[in-house]
């Protein structure tokens, strides 16, 4: 039950985007078309799953047992850094056309604080090693979902009459905000 | 403090070789072949991913011409230049190719064409093209700026009297603007087409005349002109030039009464020489 409980908080509760206002990057770079996003977030959610596993492994394996948990954040960068490069080359030899539609955000994938942030949440909550992977996709579900709210909020923007001074960057911005106040209906809904 | 020191840089250094050790593996493992010439012949592409070649982009092009399945003149943005190159790379013999050129075939702006409706939807030719426009003539030139906006290359531009301006100079042939525009009012010809019937309407003349200044009233003065028996044609009640068989001279131009028919109009819009005339009148 309580992997299920982890699971909503990260997703929707406790959305990274939204909440914790991780990963904004992509989330307005990748937002403007339906299909990108949720393609974007698919590879997201696959990054970030493997993540957490792997990061997980490195700190109950090497930095707890011999002390040197201060090296955090650099094993962790570098556990990402490497599971993005074999995402990549694994998406390239089995499924060319994703790894087409995907493009450049697949190595970019690599810069997104929110898995970085999933990584040191995990950590900091003392996640068991199933509840940190369910912490993974949750996570990565949430992203997920704001990319596509927000695609689709984006592609019938397309269409509104925007106020000049507010057309392109203020008005995404403004729409995030909302969409951020929104989420916060959610709070208090689970308490992990 | 030693052993911290030395546990971090054991820690650090069998990570990074046992992540440096799993990629090379997998590098190798899932090692994709490509060919080489690809990115050559990309970076030969002016890589603005237009289009025009009927492809996905740049990439997906230069992958097909390296497969030889298309022709090394098939980007049209790139032109000779960049076909001889691509000919160059591959070891084979480029054809001397063709301009071709964006041509608007509407002259009733805001000036000539009456307008009988006020449109207050969606500022795209697209949109308003659902509802028959402000102006009476459902033929004409909309005139919000779709064929501008699908420009990559900034070679069409609108003029004061509502209509789009293609730059002679700069239109590189993609045909974008042509794809973009909902009433196909441009078109694409090759750089040797100088006459054109500047009208698509193909009301009767009566009508014609009455909502706009410049239609093709279908007198057929200019068919009769013509050197060559059949050059220009009336098809639905609109002179249509037989481009394979017409002289292509000032001729029939000279009795046409709503000079809708011209000679050589479209050498004249340089890049500079449009701008120069906007600044003039805004000024």
């Amino acid at each position: 039950m309580k992997v299920f409980m982890i699971f909503i908080s990260a997703a929707i509760v406790n959305n990274f985007v939204l909440t914790y206002f991780l990963g904004i990057c992509p989330f307005l770079g990748v937002s403007k078309r339906f299909d990108t996003a949720i393609n974007m977030g698919m590879a997201t959610t696959f990054v970030m799953t493997l993540t957490a596993a792997i990061t997980w492994l490195i700190n109950n394996y090497i930095l707890i047992p011999f002390d040197v948990t201060f090296l955090e954040y650099v094993t962790f960068i570098i556990a990402i850094s490497s599971l993005v490069q074999f995402v990549e080359m694994f998406i390239r030899k089995n499924s060319p056309p994703l790894y087409r539609s995907l493009g450049i955000f697949l190595p970019l994938i690599t810069t997104n604080c929110a898995i970085l942030g999933l990584a040191l949440f995990a950590v900091l909550r003392e996640y068991s090693f199933i509840e940190s992977i369910f912490f993974g996709v949750g996570a990565g579900a949430g992203f997920t979902l704001a990319l596509v709210i927000m695609s689709g909020i984006r592609e019938e923007l397309e269409f509104a009459d925007v106020p000049k001074s507010l057309q392109g960057a203020p008005m995404t911005l403004l729409v995030a905000g909302m969409l951020a106040l929104a989420f916060m209906g959610f709070a208090g809904l689970l308490s992990v | 403090m030693a052993t911290t020191l030395f546990i971090s840089l054991l820690a650090m250094g069998g990570l990074g070789i046992f992540f440096a050790t799993f990629l090379a593996v997998a590098s190798k493992k899932l090692k994709v072949e490509e060919n080489p010439i690809v990115e050559k012949i990309l970076n030969e592409l002016p890589q603005t991913n237009c289009g025009a070649c009927g492809y996905a982009g740049c990439l997906a092009l230069a992958e097909k011409m390296a497969g030889s399945e298309v022709a090394v003149d098939t980007c049209i943005a790139g032109g000779q230049e960049v076909a001889d190159k691509i000919a160059e790379l591959l070891g084979v013999e480029s054809n001397k190719m063709g301009r071709m050129v964006a041509v608007v075939l509407c002259n009733g702006g805001d000036i000539e064409a009456v307008k009988n409706a006020v449109y207050r939807g969606e500022k795209t030719c697209a949109a308003a093209n659902l509802t028959n426009g402000e102006k009476a003539c459902i033929y004409s030139c909309i005139g919000y700026d779709d064929c501008v906006t699908a420009c990559q290359f900034d070679a069409i531009t609108m003029n004061n009297n509502g209509l789009p301006v293609v730059f002679y100079d700069a239109c590189i042939g993609c045909g974008a603007c042509a794809r973009a525009c909902p009433r196909d009012i441009i078109e694409m010809h090759p750089e040797d087409h100088k006459l054109f019937v500047y009208c698509r309407n193909k009301d009767k003349g009566a009508v014609a005349r009455k909502i706009c200044k410049v239609a093709c009233i279908a007198c057929g003065l200019c068919v009769k002109d013509c050197e060559i028996e059949g050059g220009i044609e009336l098809k639905a009640n609109l002179a249509t030039v037989n481009y394979e068989i017409c002289p292509q001279d000032e001729k029939p131009t000279g009795r046409c009464p709503t000079k809708c028919i011209l000679f050589g109009k479209e050498e004249e819009n340089t890049k500079s020489a449009v701008m120069e005339a906007l600044m003039k009148k805004a000024g």
